[in-house]
């Protein structure tokens, strides 16, 4: 009897994960059988269920706990960056509600997509072996194909959906391929064994397994060369969905990419620091250079997020402690900004409907002054000019580079932010030096909400900046 | 409060006008609360920089009214004080704040509350540059000020504005990002951002050379040197007139603020390395654009042109490394911040009136404005370098210095002098002397009240510092005295090393 006991594994760290799955399942329930009427309270339970989440997870207090097996781990590290993630979703929600009214897509299934996609990057963030690294990438991964698609008679959706799909199985394939390589050089799936095994040397099969995976996920975080989608899907799919796609995944594919790099194959640094350096040079290249000639905001965003992601990258290239700390500051601020850039963009509806173009923004100081100061707040903070959030992000990831003597990599990084800076400024341009158009209508509560808080985090953030910075050194530290 | 002292206070409280400018109604009541407001802060701030004027002790060589605070962490922290180096340029910020808000108070019709709460935000920035005492603060409010300045040239500025602002900002982001990088290098070498400790830390000679580099990037655009001048003109003739002022009077002193506070104490073996290309640049900006202002047909940008030459004989100054060249830097920089700064302002007076800058479109001014013609002429004089007024103390001081150095340098970059005679006094002829030919000048007026008040102080320190230099010069000494024996400290293990090294 106690010998069946002893092998039901521990659900403490795993808590937060089963209060998702089940206000997932009956929230499917109350929207079978109640129908779209019930949007709303969907909604509000949804956010309800990942609010609790987050308690749940920031309540675990500190240390590490593991379970099942060893295959699920809860670190200072997971804790953080799920933390990260769960805003990301709630905010998606929040920002979805009256766009989805305007647009009379008020369907339920939106929020419970949501949390079971959240509820997959959690899994992802806490894998600590290739089988559930696969499992959350994958269950996260699906829920997003659909709410890609989400207006589905909408052509631009339906083909930022189906696109996603594709290159998204693709990538799966991919990264399932390099997982067996690596299962089959090292003889495990779980990192710390990957990790005792690779440690004295290793073959060609294990870099060969190691460069695939690193492509399945480079895919997920949008660098470059695995960046062809984003733009398409940022522009395809319904606004709201682009905000989550720019912030919850990223959190998460970010996180389990430092997770597996730091912990799986902590001595062959050398080896993956040239793949992540060239995606980092990459990404950061095009995100500068592509966006200079963009028209629609959305696509703007989508480069925009290819680039940061390379600065992210430029932390993990370190492959130290510190890049480690940078990266989970980066993150972050990345979340605060991009979420408040797209509460902006959310807010962009004239009487002619929702616009999306750089140019319906002309004069924008002049007809709602205070949503083109927060923006402007954001573009100059991603621009990375201090004292705004942005600029902290950036130092963290580029000192960390500098520490492991990265120079070239800090150079080119920071130099393709100032090219970056060009369009940051065209935007303000347009907002602050051009003739008004038509004023926008106002805007619900909830999207003004997420602008204001971004914007007075993004404004504020210098003032009080210990908590973040002790919050990420203590999850750095728990990867080492 | 909290802790907080003087310097704190000095720093926060135009962010504070700042935000009480932001709140007020976009009506015509709104506007005129919103100047008053701008000008009572930018008051109190020069009164509370004349308190801490009057508890500095300008015997003592380090830094004062200390302020120090966890930040980020142990090592990335807030540290706030002044030393005779940075004590000037806090008067001379707070000074011409408050004649800057005056100076806008007509010219600028819409749009008022964002561009005094720009200003304001401005003016914590510069003086957050100039009492920070951690790396990375002083980043913070060096970078800081690209916003404002951005938003002022960009929005209030003239046609070209947009142009302007956005090689304003690029060239001078460029710069910063290298200096950036730098700073972290430093961080890691030495394990703190604290001025005050970094000053001490010896760097490797090696490291000494790509660190000096690295913020000549930056203090380079800035300042700005030749052959990366080319942003100042553009920014200056687009600028609102009071924008120019500050740009001249206070941005570029950024510049050479930061050689002062960083090249010299801390990398003195690349600062010795190095000073040769220095001169030579600083002699050519000298000379090259001494003789393109001579060209120019708008009054901006001749004075802009005529910045960038006087910033050649402060870097030369600075790198002269003895203790005239340097003081001669400092007194030459705040000179320069009250001349060019008034200069600026005379255009901006016939700019107002006449909405041209052409050279061609003025002439006999004098007929109309005798009081516009004496106040031009002080200042043209001073631009000169005429004896009596404070131009004249900082170009023979820094000219004394660079003689020392090198008597070719000091050859070569005298004829400055002479040509900013040739530019400056022609402008002068052009604009105001001559027969008052055209229709349109013939109902000018001549200064008001409101122009007087904003010339009139400035009239008086460019002659009192003239006269009597000794304020600055002997508030600056102990500290530029301290800068030069760490330069030198600095220098005497390498020099002891080479020797070694040929020795053997």
């Amino acid at each position: 009897m106690t010998n069946t006991l002893s092998q039901v594994p521990a659900f403490g760290p795993f808590l937060a994960e089963i209060v998702l799955a089940v206000a997932a399942l009956a929230l499917v329930l109350v929207g079978a059988l109640r129908g779209d009427s019930s949007k709303r309270l969907v909604d509000l339970v949804a956010m309800g269920a990942l609010v609790v989440a987050m308690l749940l997870v920031i309540e675990q207090g500190p240390g590490s706990f593991k379970t099942f097996n060893g295959a699920f781990v809860s670190d200072e590290f997971a804790r953080y960056m799920k933390v990260l993630t769960l805003l990301g979703s709630i905010a998606a929600i929040l920002l979805s509600s009256s766009y989805f009214r305007d647009e009379k897509l008020a369907k339920f299934e939106y929020p419970i997509l949501i949390v079971l996609s959240t509820l997959g990057m959690m899994v992802m963030i806490s894998a600590n072996e290739l089988i559930s690294l696969y499992l959350g990438l994958e269950l996260q991964s699906l829920a997003l194909y659909v709410i890609a698609a989400f207006h589905r008679d909408n052509v631009k959706s339906s083909e930022a959906g189906l696109k996603y799909f594709v290159l998204g199985a693709l990538s799966s394939g991919m990264l399932l391929y390099g997982m067996s390589l690596v299962y089959g050089f090292t003889g495990s799936v779980s990192f710390q064994a990957i990790a005792a095994s690779v440690q004295g040397g290793h073959g060609a099969g294990v870099t060969f397994g190691l460069v695939f995976i690193l492509a399945g996920l480079a895919f997920k975080i949008s660098a470059v060369p695995f960046h062809m989608w984003t733009p398409d899907v940022y522009e395809g799919a319904p606004t709201p969905v682009t905000a989550f796609f720019a912030t919850a995944p990223k959190m998460a594919a970010t996180a389990i990419l430092v997770r597996l790099l730091v912990d799986a194959f902590p001595n062959v640094t050398q080896e993956w620091r040239q793949v992540v350096t060239f995606m980092a040079i990459a990404s950061m290249l095009l995100g500068a250079f592509a966006a200079i000639t963009q028209t629609n905001i959305k696509r703007l965003m989508a480069y925009s997020s290819i680039g940061n992601m390379g600065y992210a990258l430029v932390g993990l290239a370190s492959g130290t402690v510190q890049g480690v700390e940078g990266v989970a500051i980066f993150m972050a601020i990345y979340l605060a900004m991009t979420l408040g850039a797209f509460a902006v963009i959310l807010s962009m509806k004239t009487d002619r409907g929702r616009v999306e173009a750089i140019e319906d923004l002309s004069g924008l100081a002049r007809s709602n002054p205070l949503t083109a100061a927060m923006l402007m707040l954001i573009l100059f903070s991603l621009i990375g000019i201090p004292p705004l959030a942005g600029f902290f992000g950036k130092f963290y990831v580029f000192a960390a580079a500098i520490k492991a003597n990265l120079f070239t990599l800090a150079v080119i990084g920071i130099l393709s932010s100032v090219v970056s800076a060009y369009y940051y400024l065209r935007l303000v341009k347009v907002m602050y030096l051009d003739e008004p158009r038509a004023a926008f209508l106002p805007v619900g509560g909830e999207v003004k909400l997420v602008m204001m808080l971004a914007g007075l985090f993004v404004m504020l953030f210098w003032v009080y900046p210990a908590p973040l910075k002790d919050a990420a050194q203590a999850a750095a530290k728990s990867l080492f | 409060m909290f802790g907080f002292g003087l310097l704190s206070g000095l720093v926060f409280l135009p962010l504070l006008g700042a935000a009480l400018v932001l709140f007020q109604r976009g009506d015509e009541a709104g506007d005129r609360m919103v100047r008053w407001i701008s000008l009572w802060t930018t008051l109190v701030v020069f009164v509370l920089s004349l308190i801490a004027w009057g508890r500095f002790d300008i015997a003592n060589a380090g830094y004062q009214l200390l302020e120090k605070k966890q930040w980020f962490d142990a090592t990335i922290i807030y540290q706030l004080g002044v030393d005779g180096i940075s004590m000037p340029f806090v008067l001379l910020t707070t000074f011409l704040m408050p004649i800057c808000i005056i100076a806008s108070w007509n010219s600028i019709s819409f749009r008022s509350r964002e561009y005094f709460a720009a200003f304001l935000v401005l003016e914590t920035m510069m003086l957050g540059v100039f009492v920070a005492l951690d790396v990375v603060l002083f980043y913070l409010f060096f970078e800081g000020g690209l916003i404002p300045m951005f938003l002022i040239i960009g929005i209030w500025g003239g046609k070209r504005r947009i142009y302007a602002s956005f090689k304003f900002f690029l060239y001078t982001l460029v710069g910063s990002v290298l200096m950036l990088l730098a700073i972290m290098a430093m961080y890691w070498d030495a394990g703190t951002t604290d001025m005050i400790k970094l000053a001490t830390h010896p760097f490797a000679p090696k490291m000494q050379t790509w660190l000096w580099l690295a913020f000549f990037a930056s203090f380079a655009v800035k300042m700005p040197m030749w052959p990366v001048h080319t942003w100042l003109p553009d920014a200056h003739v687009e600028a609102p007139t009071a924008g120019s002022v500050i740009l001249a009077g206070v941005l570029l002193k950024m510049g050479g603020y930061g050689f002062l506070r960083f090249s010299l104490p801390m990398f003195p073996a690349a600062s010795v390395q190095f000073a040769d290309m220095v001169f030579w640049l600083s002699c050519i900006a000298i000379i090259y654009t001494s003789l393109v202002a001579l060209m120019q047909e708008d009054i901006k940008k001749l004075i802009a042109y005529s910045s960038v030459a006087h910033m050649g004989y402060v870097t030369m100054g600075i790198f002269s490394l003895n203790s005239i060249g340097v003081q001669g830097a400092v007194f030459q920089m705040v000179s320069h911040g009250l001349v060019s700064g008034a200069l600026f302002l005379c255009v901006g007076v016939v700019y107002d009136r006449m909405h041209t800058r052409d050279i061609a479109a003025y002439g006999g001014l004098v007929e109309k404005m005798p009081l516009y013609a004496l106040a031009f002429l002080l200042f043209t004089m001073a631009n000169v370098g005429l004896p009596g007024t404070s131009g004249f103390v900082g170009e023979f001081l820094t000219l004394t210095g660079a003689y020392k150095a090198s008597t070719w340098l000091a050859f070569f970059a005298t004829f400055g002098v002479i040509l900013s005679a040739g530019y400056a006094l022609w402008l002068f002829a052009r604009v105001v002397y001559g027969k008052m030919e055209k229709p349109a000048l013939a109902a000018i007026p001549d200064l008001d009240r409101r122009e007087i008040l904003m010339l009139a102080p400035l009239a008086l320190l460019t002659i009192y510092y003239g006269v009597h230099p000794g304020p600055i010069l002997d508030a600056c000494a102990a500290s530029v005295d301290l800068v030069i024996k760490q330069a030198q400290a600095g220098v005497a293990p390498v020099k002891a090393a080479l020797l070694m090294l040929t020795a053997q």
